[in-house]
């Protein structure tokens, strides 16, 4: 016991004249720093923990480094308790260029380890630990865009559970498919812009181009169809890919959710054929859930090259209707395709035959209704009269 | 009125339904309830009430096939009705099938009925003698008659639209879904509100005329609803071959279960309808 004691305060004694004997000295050497900061709950006037696991680190992408390169105001020891930030722009000067133009440029907000982690755990993007790996982007990016009140703080949608819910969302985190569009994929990632600036990849007229990187085949189908070539002559009320499918909810076109809210979403420009086709058959199916198979407006019209009926090689030119109707209509023959999937009967000199069919309905309806009721409620009156009448004569009791 | 009351439970009963017309009655207000309560989400697919049912039963898909099952049934019940009429008049040569008192048909008697009785209800006029059939309930008759065709025919040239194209101009197909909805909702509109007050609810039947059910109604109900066929029938010497028996306990009650649940669907639907016709 005593001895133990004995060598226990030789041992202290020992590291204290070192460290009084190194004092003046540089510390430029990993295990100079490490003697202190490998204590993991090492912790700074603030509270914030400094220790490093050294082993970490040491696999990490900035493993070769010297702690030095990165603190390069620390010369000696002992150093003061306020040091200067690292600035990683002295090595990585095109992303923090990029970064300070973009959304993300207040510094103190977004400092270099919001998306990339820990300092001292940075692995390159190929490597599965890190925070910005293909499959880890969204959950990265979520930490901010998936929390609601900093989404109503900046005036942002909260994209993140739209996303992973997504069939890019799905791809990524249920299939693990790391060419599954993630955030980066379509915003960037340190040159981030706002939808609105003209040099995002998210601005509307960049979208089929942004979308195309992966969908090359569909852009190409839609750059030929009226929506792709208006987009392309400048006209962006026209709809790009993410007008129709969304931005970040993306569904399976084919899901029954899709169906069901695609068509109101071409009736939000064409109103006056979504006011006709939902008085036709196939929108009042097709509005009661559960049924989906019902024509909406790209069953008929294709849903990337569209093109005018005008076209011959629109499915609905003249000439290619028995076979776009006869999709679902088996046995369609000309006589059946003059059905008009947008007729207006309200309309006398487009449609003058539904026009008189409806209104002579509607007479129909109007008069013999209008005729009853009244015959009816005078009825009512005068029975009720005669009733209560004839038990007054009779001393009953009324009613 | 206590002599009626009285008459109900002790008076003689005649006949006025037969056993055939009573199931044909029910068919009828079944399939009708069925196909009213499948085609209303149909046509106002776009309300609340449409698509929560719609979804509660399965889908659209449960939706039209029901239809399409209370459309078969029904066209099969009009079917047996149609030819039991010309059984009637053609095989057992019965009279005054097509013409006459106690006819369906209308005739010059209903024309005047009809002016009389709209001069009774404003005070300047007696209240008509009515024969078998009074005018309003004929109009019911033909106005389900005309219904079926138009839209029985309209509703099978959607179903099997392609066929009916081989002999319809195109713009028919268009028309048909019109014709079809618009008289659909005439019948709902007429049966749901002014048949069921003109049959059921009215003072002298209320809360329910039980001889569809029954086929059966009391002495009294029958001098004062029927005078002039009571009379007729009276003076032929044939009232006696008319009297029945009183209807059973069991009857009575399960037809008034059956008969207020359909007036209940029928007015609940009556009243979505009305109120998803007006937002429209």
């Amino acid at each position: 016991m005593k001895i133990a004691s004995s060598i226990a305060f030789i041992l202290v004694a020992f590291a204290a004249m070192l460290l009084v004997v190194a004092a003046p000295c540089a510390a430029t050497a990993q295990t100079d720093c490490l003697a202190c900061h490998a204590d993991p709950s090492l912790q700074d006037a603030s509270g914030h923990s400094i220790g490093v696991d050294a082993v970490k680190f040491g696999s990490s992408i900035h493993g070769g480094l010297k702690c030095g390169d990165c603190h390069a105001t620390i010369k000696e020891y002992p150093h003061p308790d306020q040091i200067t930030p690292v600035k990683c722009e002295s090595c990585h000067a095109d992303q923090a260029a990029g970064l300070a133009g973009s959304v993300h440029s207040v510094k103190a907000e977004h400092p270099c380890t919001s998306c990339h982690g820990d300092a001292h755990a940075i692995f390159p993007k190929s490597d599965a630990r890190s925070a910005v790996y293909p499959l880890n982007v969204p959950r990265t990016c979520g930490a901010c865009h998936g929390n609601d009140a900093l989404a109503k703080k900046h005036g942002l949608p909260n994209v993140y559970p739209l996303y992973i819910d997504s069939i890019h969302g799905f791809a990524l985190s249920k299939e693990g498919l790391l060419v599954a569009a993630n955030c980066n994929s379509c915003h960037g990632s340190h040159h981030i812009l706002s939808h609105k600036d003209p040099l995002s990849p998210t601005y509307k007229a960049n979208i089929p181009n942004t979308c195309g990187n992966c969908h090359a085949g569909i852009t190409a189908s839609y750059m030929g169809g009226v929506h792709g070539k208006a987009v392309a002559a400048g006209h962006l009320n026209a709809p790009v890919c993410s007008d129709c499918h969304t931005a970040h909810a993306i569904e399976q076109p084919t899901a029954a959710a899709f169906r069901m809210q695609s068509t109101p979403i071409c009736g939000s420009c064409h109103k006056d054929k979504f006011s006709t086709y939902r008085d036709t058959f196939h929108s009042q199916l097709g509005s009661l859930g559960g049924y989906v198979e019902t024509a909406r407006c790209w069953d008929c019209h294709g849903a990337h090259e569209i093109l005018p009926a005008s076209d011959p090689r629109s499915p609905v030119a003249k000439a290619n209707l028995v076979a776009t109707c006869g999709r679902c209509h088996q046995g369609a023959n000309l006589s059946f395709v003059q059905y008009q999937p947008h007729a207006n009967a309200r309309n006398r000199k487009l449609n003058p035959a539904l026009y008189f069919v409806r209104l002579f309905m509607n007479l129909l309806l109007a008069g013999t209704l209008t005729f009853f009721l009244i015959h009816t409620i005078l009825w009512l009156i005068r029975s009720r009269y005669d009733q209560v009448k004839r038990r007054v004569a009779e001393g009953g009791k009324h009613a | 009125m206590p002599d009626l009351e009285k008459s109900r439970t002790d008076g003689r009963y005649f006949m006025r339904f037969t056993r055939g017309q009573r199931y044909l009655h029910a068919v009828l207000f079944t399939t009708f309830l069925g196909l009213a309560g499948t085609g209303l989400p149909m046509r106002f697919s776009e309300s609340y009430w449409a698509r929560k049912f719609a979804s509660g039963v399965g889908g659209f898909g449960a939706i039209i096939f029901f239809h399409k099952l209370f459309a078969v049934v029904l066209t099969l019940a009009f079917a047996l009705h149609v030819r039991d009429i010309f059984a009637r008049a053609l095989v057992h040569r019965e009279k005054g099938i097509f013409w006459g008192s106690s006819s369906m048909v209308a005739n010059w008697k209903d024309v005047k009925d009809l002016l009389g009785h709209l001069r009774w209800f404003l005070g300047f006029g007696e209240k008509p003698q009515f024969d078998r059939y009074a005018y309003w309930e004929k109009f019911d008759y033909w106005a389900v008659f005309w219904g079926m065709i138009v839209i029985g025919f309209s509703g099978y040239a959607m179903w099997f639209a392609p066929f009916f194209a081989r002999f319809l101009p195109g713009w028919a197909l268009n028309a048909v879904l019109v014709i079809h909805s618009e008289e659909g909702l005439l019948a709902i509109l007429f049966i749901f509100s002014i048949h069921f007050v003109n049959t059921h609810l009215r003072p002298d039947s209320f809360p329910m005329d039980m001889v569809v059910f029954t086929g059966v109604e009391s002495e009294e109900e029958f001098k004062t609803k029927r005078p002039q066929e009571y009379q007729r029938l009276a003076a032929q010497g044939k009232l006696e071959a008319r009297i029945s028996a009183k209807p059973a306990l069991w009857l009575v009650n399960f037809s008034k279960v059956v008969g207020f649940s359909a007036i209940l669907i029928g007015l609940v639907l009556l009243v979505l309808t009305l109120s998803a016709y007006l937002r429209e």
